[in-house]
């Protein structure tokens, strides 16, 4: 009943995640940088995807763009679809049709993520002739526009330069030209400011945040800032090693996060009112080898309300309210629900 | 322009230096043209004045700006061995030669090379990586004369797929040329190639993990045009230059294939000017190839700043 009451009144996701794993086998063990993660995503919605360095967000970007499958020492497993299709059943070449007019990537790095030695506009217009087929001259005709509506001056002339001769703020607006030239439904961008000044960033987040509301583009911001992610989006899964731990709309996690994690995450964003180059509060203790993780929730050996519960047994994410939910034996300012209920034959799989 | 006359200036000093060099070495080495010229048992004033005749008595910057002059203006004296021909016209003769087995082993060598080393990098550590990697390895240890000798006894003795002729210049014949230069061509060409190889395939190696491959990845081009558009170009910088080198160097080094398959290349021409004395042939060659060398380097920075615009001189 209720589900239908839903699908009437929203879309259909665009972007469905149920429980991915990304296992890497390296000389020093299985390295499970994405650890049965689960979310969903519709059109014209922003999801905030945050957590510390190392704790699987790029990973998890590239293997639901497809971009990292199985194969070779990588083994993925799970399920994403885009579009209502299973990435990772797709052949190569099936897959490579998604990228672009589904689903398109900005990098963390605009310094290193342009080719130094082809012109601006051969990255946009290898795109547009390959998706849409455009002619060399309407390939070029559409590349100026998009240079323009990223805010790039004199785009005609862009186009014949080089990247080194671009600074970084521009380089990433070339690279979101990129990732915008096939007009793509869902929209990767994976810390797109962290390599940027200071100044620079906040343009960019807000060029991205503009272009996806006119083109209904559903986003998944990536970051280690929550600052970043603030105010930019609707709902955010908090990530650590490799985990989902808490997910929640955005200013109701701000309000009263619920995982220890988030809230110390929280405590470390620099309030708005500091003076500029203010000591950041970093959280204590260093994030756990990926290739040896500790037995029961991960976060323990660093939690202040950890206990031995939480050394012995990974707590499983679980619902709060609805649209929240988080994974701690011991939350913030919230109760568990009792016994979790098993309907029936439902998958027990937690969507965001 | 400016840069272009500074860059002529360089080139100017440096062939200036390379002149002063040969014309030195030359100098140096022992034994006396006259003596070599005149055969032993005469008069010592005979001697000194056949070296008066030459120019040898004089100071020696003298000579060397004198020989200079004379080889500017395309003069290289004349062999000092009969039938004393012009060292010019032997040097001509020869220098086609040398210079057709290089560019030829080189293209063979690249064509080889290039294919060879994407499908290696293409997947790293794969079937085909060990075995091509292998296979370079097995090559650079042979001996050249031998992989020549083998080839000989194979293609020409065993199979009589090519003639042993006489060497027919290209102007000639382009069929009958090609059909003496293929086999030492290929002799040239297998361990460079081997050579190449490795060095292109650990560069795309490299390139390949590069933050922009992964983008032209993401923009969903096949894998063939990630290869060739995108990491093929900014892996080749090694490559270029050690395909400069090996130009430069094989001009006036491949004596022993050149010996092998009787060719009347530079190397045949010097080597037997010095094993008979013949000076002027040796010091006119040693110019020429020096020359090339220098020339052919200073090609190579200009293909650099076509291959690497960071490279290029930003307009003012
Ligand atoms: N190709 C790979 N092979 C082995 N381990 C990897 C590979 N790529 C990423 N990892 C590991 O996966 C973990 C998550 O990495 P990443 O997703 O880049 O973190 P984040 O983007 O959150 O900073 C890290 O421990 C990293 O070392
Ligand atoms: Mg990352």
């Amino acid at each position: 009943m209720s589900t239908e009451v839903a699908s009437t009144t929203q879309a259909p996701p665009v972007l469905e995640v149920v429980d991915l794993e990304t296992r890497f086998h390296t000389a020093r063990g299985v390295v499970r940088a994405v650890d049965g993660v689960s979310l969903s995503l519709r059109a014209g919605e922003t999801l905030g995807l945050v957590g510390e360095s190392g704790s699987g967000k790029s990973v998890l970007g590239r293997t639901l763009m497809g971009l990292i499958a199985t194969g070779g020492t990588t083994e993925v497993s799970g399920t994403v679809r885009i579009a209502g299709q299973a990435v990772h059943e797709l052949s190569g070449r099936q897959r490579r049709k998604l990228w672009g007019p589904k689903i398109a990537m900005v990098f963390q790095d605009p310094m290193t993520s342009l080719n130094p030695v082809r012109p601006i506009g051969v990255h946009l217009t290898d795109p547009l002739r390959l998706h849409l087929g455009l002619s060399r001259r309407a390939a070029k005709e559409r590349a100026v526009e998009l240079l323009d509506r990223v805010g790039i001056p004199d785009p005609r002339r862009r186009l014949e330069q080089y990247p080194h001769e671009l600074s970084g703020g521009m380089r990433q607006r070339v690279m979101i030209a990129v990732a915008l030239s096939c007009d793509p439904e869902i929209l990767i961008a994976d810390e797109p400011t962290t390599a940027l000044d200071v100044t620079v960033q906040k343009q960019i987040l807000d060029l991205l945040g503009s272009l996806a509301r006119e083109r209904q583009m559903a986003t998944v911001l990536i970051s280690h800032d929550l600052g970043a992610v603030e105010g930019r989006t609707d709902r955010v899964v908090v990530m650590y090693a490799g985990r989902a731990v808490e997910t929640a709309p955005t200013t109701e996690l701000f309000a009263a996060p619920h995982h220890p994690y988030a809230e110390a995450l929280i405590g470390s964003v620099p309030a708005l009112d500091a003076p500029p180059h203010t000591v950041l509060r970093a959280i204590d203790g260093t994030p756990p080898d990926m290739a040896n993780p500790p037995v029961g929730c991960r976060y323990a050996p660093r939690c202040n309300r950890a206990q031995d519960l939480c050394r012995d047994q990974m707590p499983l994410l679980l619902d709060t309210s609805p649209g929240r939910s988080v994974a701690c034996h011991f939350p913030v300012s919230v109760a568990l629900p009792d016994v979790p209920e098993v309907p029936d034959g439902a998958n027990e799989k937690e969507t965001v | 322009m400016r840069a272009l006359l500074r860059r002529l200036g360089q080139l100017v000093a440096v062939l200036a230096l390379v002149s002063f060099g040969v014309f030195l070495l030359v100098a140096a080495l022992p034994g006396d043209p006259a003596a070599a010229i005149l055969g032993p048992g005469r008069p010592p004033e005979d001697y000194a004045a056949l070296r008066a005749e030459m120019g040898l008595d004089q100071p020696l910057f003298q000579r060397y700006f004198e020989w200079l002059g004379q080889a500017l203006t395309g003069d290289l004296g004349s062999s000092t061995v009969p039938p004393y021909l012009d060292v010019s016209d032997r040097i001509t003769a020869a220098l086609p030669v040398s210079i057709e087995l290089a560019c030829l082993g080189l293209l063979i060598a690249l064509l080889i090379a290039i294919p060879l080393a994407l499908v290696s990098a293409y997947r790293e550590g794969g079937l085909v990586d060990r075995v091509v990697s292998g296979g370079t390895f097995a090559i650079l240890s042979i001996p050249s004369f031998l992989l020549g000798l083998l080839l000989i006894m194979l293609v020409v003795e065993t199979l009589g797929w090519l003639p042993r002729s006489q060497w027919v210049r290209l102007s000639d014949s382009v069929a009958g040329n090609l059909e003496h230069a293929i086999l030492p061509a290929i002799v040239i060409a297998l361990p460079e190639a081997a050579l190449f190889t490795r060095i292109l395939r650990n560069d795309l190696v490299r390139t390949l993990r590069e933050d922009f491959v992964l983008a032209a990845r993401a923009k969903g081009m096949p894998p063939s045009r990630v290869m060739l558009n995108e990491a093929l170009r900014p892996s080749s910088f090694s490559l270029v230059t050690v395909v400069g080198i090996a130009l430069g160097t094989l001009i006036g080094s491949t004596v022993i294939v050149e010996y092998l398959f009787s060719l009347p290349g530079m190397g045949t021409l010097v080597v037997t000017a010095a094993s008979q004395g013949d000076f002027p042939i040796v010091q006119g060659a040693t110019l020429v190839i020096a020359t090339l060398y220098v020339l052919i380097n200073t090609g190579i920075d200009v293909v650099y700043g076509y291959l690497d615009p960071r490279t290029r001189r930003v307009h003012a």
